[in-house]
């Protein structure tokens, strides 16, 4: 074989390897804005987080001293931290399969509407649209025990008021309904996307093989075909309701007890009020470990069924 | 024709033999939103006969066949199945079975699990096949390995038992037809009604699958009505074609018929390649058909100075050297302006001598001649028999003139009978 070297400059494309280079270098710099980005809004802060949560750094300290995994091991000895993580998977276990559940059967009702679908829709994707923070405060309003309207009726039927939001017991399936009210929307809309992909070919083709009933259509095709969407679904909904904190801020602050004291308060308690920053650093991490679990977990498990 | 497979014969349950398979349309009518798409249509399909209904699309062949199959209801009329009623019937109980063109397979499912459905769907009870709550059922695997075995019956007739534990992702486009194919078959339906089951298929696939489905419907013998566009579909496979426009049946008859006597101009145009030359003509005081001021020895049937069409198939008019003349053709004179090589024969496209007669095409089987090159001068030949006459509404006149592909249909109209 010849080498390029031996003709004197005739190739009209670059030598292979300068090619290589040139295109090595044009991707670095197509890529390097959004690197950047990623690195100064992610990363860093990731890093920085990592190093606070080996230190007793607190706000406005003037030193602080390096822990190593002191504030992880005083996390799994924290009764504040063990009942905000038990509340906060309580709270996702009423809320996943409410907000998943009643999205899909409101999907399914309402993808068979024609006029009223819309009216519909806006309906229930207003409480998505709304500020979550603004409309806690409604909340409370509603479920007051002596001024609200929920508790007014009750008293008229005759029942006695309940205190949904200062009895220990309530105060968590209470902030779950609140949180299922504003996920339902959003999960509608998913669905009513994943059911308008089915193609009606297959209902009719269905309808012919025998598919008697609405039980029978939806277990033969809209389940199955649903599953992509499902997987998707679940997953948003259960880290929105990991991440749940406006409704307890606004409405309990984790009372009455701790009994609504959820991961993320604690972590907001900790840094912002007590200003140790250091062991809200490690409670942050843990946190961040459980929603990645989660996500890879409910990937992995579900994607095997949903493929087809 | 009334070969069936041991198989399909030992399973069907039949009360009376000859009656049940056959399907009946007395004057359906259908409209959507005040518009009619189909008028009055009456129709008998014979227990075992493969109808075909044709015509361009919108022409409500497919509104008619899904109204068959209880998918859409019927503004009027009424459909009989075996000599029954079944307008109050949902589509599962009329035992009618649905090709679609796009296969409508279960995507989520596999090749067995998509055949198998229809027998698990009848023979197994709700809670039966729910997941979980089924594994109580003691009953539900012996029915299971029945429906295997049906099952794979099937696929092996159909040659797919290699297929059953792929998806349908997994299948060619032939391949996902034969499980479509299958789930219709397993079932052992009264009908099989097919929606255009060809057309998202490659030509030289659908070639294939032509043959293949007319085997079929002669092994298993069970009714069959079948939609499409494509004449050519129509002529090759069925019994009986009924062609259909604008939501009527413009002729109703066996392939041959269509051809050779076509009711009116629509099924002239619509039923051969390439398509019928349709030329103005008048009826003279001889009552004789008049063409370009030349008389062609063919019954008018209408008084003179009426208006006429003549249609001349490109496969009845002869070329050739300009100015020949045979004792009894009759001539059209024209120049070639452009030949298509088909390898075994050639279609002319010729321009008339007068300007205003518009041209003609002209389809030959032999080798082209050496009179025949791009711009030569024609003398096309073509008999009176081959005439098709129609009035000034389109509808067919000279019945007594009835081509020689009269005769050819006939005789296959014997062999079917």
């Amino acid at each position: 074989m010849t080498s390029a070297a031996a003709i004197p400059y005739v190739a009209q494309a670059p030598h292979p390897d300068r090619q290589r280079m040139i295109e090595r270098v044009a991707g670095i710099g197509f890529a390097f804005p959004a690197f950047l980005l990623l690195l100064l809004t992610n990363v860093v802060p990731l890093l920085v987080l990592l190093y606070l949560s080996f230190t007793d750094f607190k706000l406005g300290a003037l030193e602080s001293h390096f822990l190593g995994l002191d504030n992880f091991r005083k996390a799994l000895g924290d009764p504040v931290f063990r009942r905000s993580l038990a509340n906060t998977f309580v709270y996702v276990a009423i809320v996943l399969p409410g907000a998943v559940g009643l999205g899909l059967l409101v999907a399914v009702l309402l993808h068979k509407r024609k006029r009223t679908r819309s009216f519909y829709e806006v309906i229930y994707f207003l409480p998505v649209t709304s500020t979550l923070i603004a409309m806690a405060t409604v909340w409370q309003f509603i479920l007051h025990p002596r001024l609200g309207p929920v508790n007014g009726v009750l008293r008229a039927m005759g029942f006695d008021a309940i205190p949904f939001l200062s009895e220990p017991a309530y105060v968590l399936p209470t902030l779950a309904a609140i949180g299922i009210w504003q996920l339902v929307g959003f999960n509608m809309v998913l669905f009513l996307a994943g059911l308008s992909a089915i193609p009606r070919d297959l209902y009719e083709a269905a309808e012919i093989d025998g598919c008697r009933s609405g039980i029978d259509r939806f277990v033969t095709i809209t389940w199955p075909l649903l599953g992509p969407t499902t997987m998707f679904v679940i997953v948003t909904t259960s880290i929105t309701a990991f991440k749940v904190f406006d409704t307890v801020a606004v409405m309990t602050r984790g009372g009455p007890m701790g009994s609504s004291e959820v991961l993320l308060y604690a972590i907001y308690l900790e840094g912002y009020q007590y200003f140790h920053m250091g062991y809200a650093a490690a409670l942050t991490l843990i946190f961040l470990a459980f929603v990645l679990l989660f996500s890879i977990l409910q990937t992995f498990v579900l994607e095997r069924r949903v493929h087809y | 024709m009334s070969i069936r497979m041991p198989c399909v014969a030992k399973c069907r349950r039949r009360s009376n033999d000859n009656e049940v398979a056959s399907v009946t349309l007395q004057s359906i009518g259908k409209s959507f939103a005040g518009v009619p798409v189909l008028r009055d249509i009456s129709l008998d399909v014979a227990d075992g006969e493969f109808l075909t209904l044709v015509g361009a699309s919108g022409c409500g062949k497919s509104t008619l066949i899904r109204i068959i199959a209880g998918l859409e209801p019927q503004s009027t009329g009424s459909v009989l199945i075996g000599g029954v009623p079944v307008d109050h019937l949902r589509p599962h109980e009329r035992h009618v079975a649905m090709v679609f063109q796009s296969y409508a397979l279960y995507p989520h499912m596999k090749v067995f699990a998509n055949i198998a459905l229809p027998l698990v769907m009848s023979r197994l009870r709700l809670a039966e096949r729910l997941p979980l709550l089924r594994l109580l059922s003691p009953r539900r695997r012996k029915v299971m390995a029945g429906i295997a075995d049906e099952v794979h019956a099937v696929a092996k007739q159909l040659q797919i038992d290699g297929l059953l534990d792929r998806r349908p992702s997994q299948l060619s486009g032939g391949q996902r037809q034969r499980v479509a194919l299958g789930r219709a078959m397993v079932r052992q339906p009264a009908a099989f009604l097919m929606d255009e089951p060809l057309s998202n298929l490659d030509a030289k696939l659908r070639v294939h699958m032509r043959s293949e489905l007319a085997e079929l419907h002669a092994r298993i013998g069970t009714t069959f009505v079948y939609v499409t566009h494509d004449q050519v579909e129509a002529m090759t496979m069925s019994d009986r074609v009924a062609m259909m426009d604008n939501g009527e049946i413009l002729q109703l008859g066996r392939p041959g018929d269509l051809y050779a006597r076509p009711a009116n101009v629509r099924v002239a145009q619509f039923i051969g390649t390439p398509a019928i030359n349709l030329l103005p003509a008048k009826a003279n005081t001889d009552g004789l058909v008049e063409l370009f001021g030349q008389q062609v020895s063919v019954r008018a049937g209408r008084s003179p100075g009426s208006a006429l069409t003549l249609g001349i198939r490109p496969e009845s008019l002869t070329p050739a050297p300009a100015g020949t003349a045979r004792p009894g053709m009759h001539v059209l004179a024209g120049r070639l302006r452009r030949s298509e090589n088909l390898g075994a024969g050639h279609i002319l496209h010729v321009d008339l001598a007068a300007p205003a007669h518009g041209s003609v095409t002209c389809a030959v089987a032999a080798p082209l001649e050496a009179f025949a090159c791009d711009g030569s001068e024609l003398a096309l030949q073509f008999a009176p028999a081959a005439c098709h006459v129609f009035d000034a509404d389109g509808e067919r006149m000279n019945d007594d003139n009835a081509p020689p592909f009269a005769t050819i249909a006939q005789s296959r109209a014997r062999a079917l009978t």
